[in-house]
């Protein structure tokens, strides 16, 4: 019995991994650069 | 070079590239991808599953783009001790290791439809692996550093050490066999048909793009950190100077 595959699966599983690292990535970059600022101006006003 | 040693004129310089360096990243890459999937046809051989190329290209240009930013800021650290040189690698190495994992990810899963398999032993996938752990070994090794106040030497030479991997990456598929496919871009000459490859390399930028504007927000994130820390350390010392004097009278 041969098995068969449907290449979009693995195009789907490819991207949705891709761009969900990418975004968190970018994401928890932004925020952390963020948050850390916050604490150099509170740190400023102490 | 020495003139951006200073971290203030850095930020200054950080500040105006950081938002459109994402912003602009994911424009372009979000345009880069939805141009490869509606324009690119299937290929002969790989069929549908070719549209992964449009990540995994990327993803291994920027796992490795990213070790060789690393040993050159090493460099740069160990002979002309530029304050930002230690504080660029430290910023390059998540981003640099996130990639190298969704390349090695996006390869495993491009493999079963067309390789057959998952994953193989061979020079190629090993040595990116390999690239991995160096990345995670880089990474706890900085941030303990860090935590001990300790210097960055160290990590500056390992940053060097394991800059060997990177033409082992490159020249693997030539140097052993494997089933990966050898380069199709190497300098001014592509194999790939331009249906293919002006999308691939629209994504390889927008990729980039954003890679640079996350270095950025990165190394913005350890500055202020270690402003905000050094500030307050001297304010504690100031109010222990000053319970000090106080007790003396």
């Amino acid at each position: 019995m041969r098995e068969t595959l449907d290449m979009m699966d693995f195009v789907y599983a490819a991207y949705a991994i891709c761009l969900v690292g990418t975004l968190t990535l970018a994401g928890w970059s932004f925020a952390s650069m963020r948050a850390a600022e916050k604490r150099r101006e509170e740190s400023r006003r102490k | 070079m020495h003139g951006y040693a200073n971290p203030a004129r850095f930020l200054k310089i950080a500040r105006w590239f950081t938002m459109p360096l994402l912003v602009g990243g994911l424009l372009v890459t979000a345009a880069a991808l939805v141009w490869g999937w509606t324009s690119a046809p299937p290929d002969r051989l790989m069929g549908d599953s070719v549209k992964i190329l449009f990540i995994h290209l990327p993803a291994a240009w920027l796992g490795m783009g990213g070790w060789t930013a690393i040993a050159i800021a090493s460099l740069v650290e160990l002979v002309w001790r530029h304050p930002l040189a230690a504080i660029s690698a430290r910023a390059v190495a998540v981003p640099g290791a996130v990639f190298a994992f969704l390349c090695l990810v996006t390869g495993s899963i491009w493999g079963r439809p067309t390789w057959g398999t998952w994953w193989v032993w061979d020079g190629r996938l090993t040595s990116m692996l390999v690239l991995l752990f160096l990345y995670l070994g880089y990474i706890a090794l900085t941030n303990a550093l860090a935590r001990e106040g300790s210097s960055s030497r160290i990590a500056a030479i390992f940053g060097l050490v394991g800059a060997i991997n990177v033409p082992i990456i490159n020249r693997s598929v030539v140097w052993w066999n494997s089933l990966h496919q050898p380069a199709s871009i190497t300098m001014g000459n592509s194999a790939i048909d331009p249906v293919y490859l002006y999308p691939l390399l629209a994504s390889v930028l927008g990729f980039s793009l954003l890679f640079g504007g996350v270095v950025f927000a990165r190394m913005r994130a350890i500055l202020a950190d270690a402003q905000a820390e050094a500030r307050l350390r001297r304010k504690a010392q100031k109010a222990e100077l000053a319970q000090t004097a106080r007790g003396d009278a």
